[in-house]
């Protein structure tokens, strides 16, 4: 074996000293190159998580419903009825700035493997985006590329995508992101492990043949992008949906055969990262004869074969002897499979090129082995200036009818259905809450039961104060499914910040996550599976710190649902919650006064759970028509929105005793708006008072107009047009 | 009464055209590989929606060289009932089942909504049980669904009685608003001279039950259906 200590070369591939020497210390000699480019992408931040890991221990991640927490391809819950659900949040961002369609594609296709590689059918897809500033030409380019290329994958793949988020914002310009959350359904007993075990069985690559495409995508995706970035485009893979619907379909009749010991995707760092993880959690070695790799071109090296990310491959270990039988199921769909190699019992990874050995590595060392990096944040000293937002010092406006329309119009607020009638949202028929509401429904057929699903999180919020923003993004996004008449059960989070070797992003990221966990701890919605995207930044400049909760709500009787249309004349609009002077972080105070400053509204986790309790149960016990979570654009957005969507007007007179600004655009948390047939009423109010939340009468559903005290008086088909950009 | 829904590699709807059938309809019903040459025994084969081949070269022009569709087209001559869905009428066009092309849309992407259709012929087994002019809800899912087909095609066209559906308004008016993809004379769906082969874009199978925001898809199905049911002889 050749030596290779040279700088240059370690210096290259991202790895520290500290770590180069640790490499030694494992191998007790020096590593070849080939050793080295698989240390190199296994301990990238996105393969080992090495400068995350302490803080990501803070998440809670049990409860009595969950079957799988972090540490396989994805989480599961137990839903009943012997089902389970799988999820699992993951982000393609750097891709996604230097190719956006590919880059979005192929993040589509590797979250949707992680999925059925449990064994679980991949049944939704949704997609959390931030874009940089909506009329920056080069926004519209990517923003462009990236919903084409969900369209592109998403679509043929058969997999509906029926929710997700687009933001845009300048904090983004440079570093778009691009996160895709993907849920799958099994029976509990189809459950598959990523694990390879039982000395003698065989390891079997299947999928897509091998070529030189993403090679150290994983490294690339672990530091900054820079003006030389568009020369990575060789690191961005190319996504074939067609194979990838095949493989779901033959990885899928894999499910329930006892010759088959585990399944394992091959993403990021390919061949390197799904062996080793697969040996590492089996605590055995593997034997690995690079020669039967199916290769697309001519004279790739052991170097490329390993590190290659090449899409739409799979990795099968079964039990000896069986070969032949999984040849039979792959030869079926017209995919290649082929055996690569061997379980062994000595917990070495071993590389073999026709016979000679290219690489030895003890199996642990390069899944696990990383010296994990405790850092030290610091809360940045700007904050002081950003966080001070003196209101006497804010002009409230003249003509509230032009304020609304301006944020109503505005990018964040407008509808998303010129994005979301790209993607199938129906495939599969089990949409039954479409895209554009809080939350998507789907039902699960033969059952009652129904899930519903959301992703959310605001950028904004967490860089005024990552600790209420964590909080915020899991309260939104548990108030959205509540909203729906979901029980919120278990949550994947895509953790999206700048490089976090500088103290004040550490801060960001240490702050997010701690508020994340006490607010899963509260709504009692552990963290089963999730994704950390670091290094978001160019030219010294971070994104806004944005993590992405996607979480998963039951339904026991999918007939109990609530959309947030107003459905009848007369009903009556209450407010569950309380109105507060808080315009701190809003989407008004951008886009009306052109400032991001304050302090993001306060958080009462208690009180939010109460809110979501009467919501859940007055939508079960069938009393309310609509129900709408009141969040960014605050209750003047929640008003227009339900109006629209229903097609009615409103009538609302509320007791102002804060700004008139605040009371309409203002973003106090913990508020929910229904309707409701006044011969109900008093039936809430007991719920609202079991739990003692307040109830507020705003007015009733009634005529073609939004009236809201004698500061709006618009009609909705006004409102329509400008909502779905059209005026 | 038995049907089978034909499986390609990439078809995506295969899923949904059996589950309406079993589980809605209660009908027997059992998939077709398209590498299968012997389809005796059913009373109507479906072709699915989906991306066959991924939509490689052009959407349905490698799926029609399956070797089902030689026995597809045998059985459509021999008076059988053959009904297409959105990536099923494009692999029945390139097969010369149906008249036309289906190109991409004239919006060049893909679209994804509930649509209106008019019921304008209702004198084949597909649309059997449907009024004449009768306003269907029923959602499309296609980047290519632009039908075309030139000016004396058409003329056929309307001649024969071939138009089945076209895009409109609620209130049933065809207007160009109403068509979502530039589809000439707002066609959604067309029929061979005989009747018995239906090609459509939009999708029946994903609108039978009322859960899922319309149950309009059931006229097409029970259409079928009765019409079997009541035809004495076998097809």
């Amino acid at each position: 074996m050749k030596s290779f200590e040279q700088e240059k070369f370690w210096k290259k591939w991202n790895l520290t000293p500290k770590e180069y020497q640790k490499i030694k210390e494992y191998l007790q000699r020096e590593p070849n190159e080939v050793e080295l480019g698989m240390y190199s992408v296994m301990w990238s931040e996105h393969c080992s998580y090495k400068n995350s890991k302490p803080l990501l221990k803070l998440f809670p991640n049990s409860a009595e419903w969950v079957l799988q927490g972090p540490g396989e391809n994805a989480g599961i819950i137990d839903i009943g009825d012997d089902q389970i659900i799988a999820m699992k949040i993951e982000s393609h961002n750097h891709p996604s700035a230097i190719e956006p369609f590919q880059g979005a594609a192929t993040g589509i296709g590797g979250i949707v493997r992680d999925i059925f590689a449990m064994g679980a059918r991949p049944i939704a897809l949704l997609d959390s985006l931030r874009f940089g500033d909506f009329n920056h030409p080069q926004t519209q380019y990517l923003y462009k590329g990236v919903i084409d290329g969900i369209s592109f994958y998403g679509n043929c793949i058969g997999v509906p995508t029926v929710g997700g988020e687009t933001v845009f914002s300048p904090s983004y310009q440079e570093n778009i992101l691009v996160n895709v959350m993907c849920v799958g359904l099994a029976r509990k007993n189809d459950i598959l492990r990523a694990i390879a075990k039982g000395e003698g069985n065989s390891v079997i690559l299947i999928g897509a043949k091998t070529g030189r495409d993403g090679i150290g995508g994983a490294s690339f995706a672990s530091t900054e992008l820079n003006e030389t970035s568009d020369e990575d485009r060789p690191a961005v893979q190319i996504g074939d949906p067609f194979s990838e619907k095949l493989l779901i379909e033959a990885c899928l009749e894999l499910r329930g055969l006892d010759y088959v010991v585990g399944l394992q995707d091959c993403g990021a760092a390919g061949l390197t990262s799904s062996l080793c993880e697969m040996a590492s959690r089996g605590d055995s070695g593997l034997d690995i004869e690079l020669s039967e790799v199916p290769k697309r071109e001519e004279g790739m090296n052991p170097f490329e074969i390993m590190l290659s990310e090449s899409q739409e491959r799979m990795i099968v270990v079964i039990k000896k002897g069986k070969e032949k039988k999984i040849k039979n199921i792959f030869d079926k769909w017209g995919l290649d499979s082929a055996v690569i190699g061997k379980v062994t019992n000595d917990g070495k990874f071993t590389i073999r090129d026709k016979g000679e050995i290219i690489a030895d590595i003890p199996a642990k060392s390069l899944a696990d082995g990383v010296p994990v990096c405790h850092r030290k944040g610091k809360r940045p000293n700007i904050l002081d200036s950003v966080n001070r937002l003196d209101l006497s010092e804010i002009s409230q406006p003249n003509d509230y009818n032009q304020a609304l329309l301006q944020v109503l119009g505005s990018p964040n607020m407008i509808s998303k259905e010129q994005i979301y009638e790209n993607y199938d949202y129906m495939v599969r028929n089990n949409t039954v809450l479409l895209p554009g509401d809080d939350a998507a429904i789907l039902r699960i057929k033969g059952t009652k039961k129904a899930i519903a699903l959301t992703t959310d999180g605001n950028g904004r919020y967490c860089y005024l104060d990552p600790l209420i923003g964590g909080k915020i993004a899991v309260a939104e996004a548990a108030r959205n499914l509540s909203c729906k008449g979901s029980l919120p059960r278990a949550v994947t989070d895509c953790l999206n910040f700048g490089n976090p070797e500088k103290e004040t992003i550490y801060w960001q990221l240490e702050e997010s996550i701690k508020g994340i966990s006490e607010a899963c701890r509260v709504l009692q919605t552990p963290v089963i599976s999730g994704n950390v995207s670091l290094y978001n930044e160019s030219k010294g400049e971070a994104i806004y710190p944005t993590p992405v909760i996607g979480m998963v709500g039951i339904i026991e009787d999918y007939h109990h649902i609530c959309s947030m249309a107003f459905k009848n004349h007369d009903d009556l609009i209450v407010l569950l919650g309380e109105n507060k002077e808080e315009l701190g972080g809003s989407e008004y105070l951008k886009v009306i006064h052109h400032l991001e400053k304050g302090m993001p509204p306060q958080i009462d986790l208690l009180k939010e759970q109460a809110v979501q309790k009467v919501c859940r149960e007055a939508i079960k016990k069938e009393l309310i028509s609509s129900a709408h979570d009141c969040s960014e654009g605050g209750l003047a957005i929640a008003l227009a929105e339900s109006c629209i969507k229903g097609k009615k007007g409103a009538e609302i007179d509320i007791e102002g005793k804060i700004r008139n600004d605040a009371l309409l655009f203002g973003e106090s948390q913990s508020r929910i708006i229904l309707s409701i047939n006044p011969k109900n009423l008093s039936s809430l109010q007991e719920i609202a008072d079991k739990y003692q939340v307040p109830l507020l009468l705003l007015g009733y559903v009634q005529g073609e107009k939004l009236k809201i005290n004698r500061l709006i008086n618009i009609k909705v088909s006004q409102l329509e047009k400008v909502w779905r950009g059209t005026k | 009464m038995k049907f089978g829904v034909i499986q390609f590699p990439g078809s995506n709807c295969d899923y949904d055209c059996f589950y309406a059938l079993n589980d809605v309809f209660k009908v027997e019903v059992e998939y077709i590989w398209h590498k299968q040459t012997d389809i005796k025994g059913y009373d109507g084969i479906f072709l699915p929606g989906g991306f066959t081949y991924g939509d490689y070269l052009r959407v349905g022009a490698i799926a029609r060289f399956s070797p089902v569709m030689s026995v597809v087209i045998d059985y459509a001559a021999a008076g059988g009932l053959v009904l297409g869905i959105c990536n099923g009428f494009q692999i029945l066009t390139e097969a010369g089942l149906l008249p036309g092309a289906l190109m991409r849309n004239n919006s060049l992407h893909f679209i994804c909504k509930y649509t209106y259709l008019k019921v304008e012929n209702n004198q084949i087994p597909h649309t059997y049980s449907c009024k004449s002019g009768q306003v269907l809800k029923v959602p499309i899912a296609h980047g290519d669904g632009n039908y075309y087909i030139d000016e004396h095609g058409l003329s056929l066209l309307i001649k024969n009685n071939q138009i089945v559906l076209r895009y409109c308004e609620e209130n049933g008016e065809v207007t160009p608003k109403a068509n979502p993809n530039g589809a000439v004379d707002n066609i959604a769906a067309i029929c061979n001279k005989e009747g018995n082969v239906l090609g459509m874009m939009p999708h029946p199978e994903r609108c039978v039950e009322d859960c899922l925001g319309s149950s309009d898809g059931k006229y097409i199905f029970n259409s079928i259906l009765n019409f079997i049911k009541n035809s004495k002889v076998k097809l």
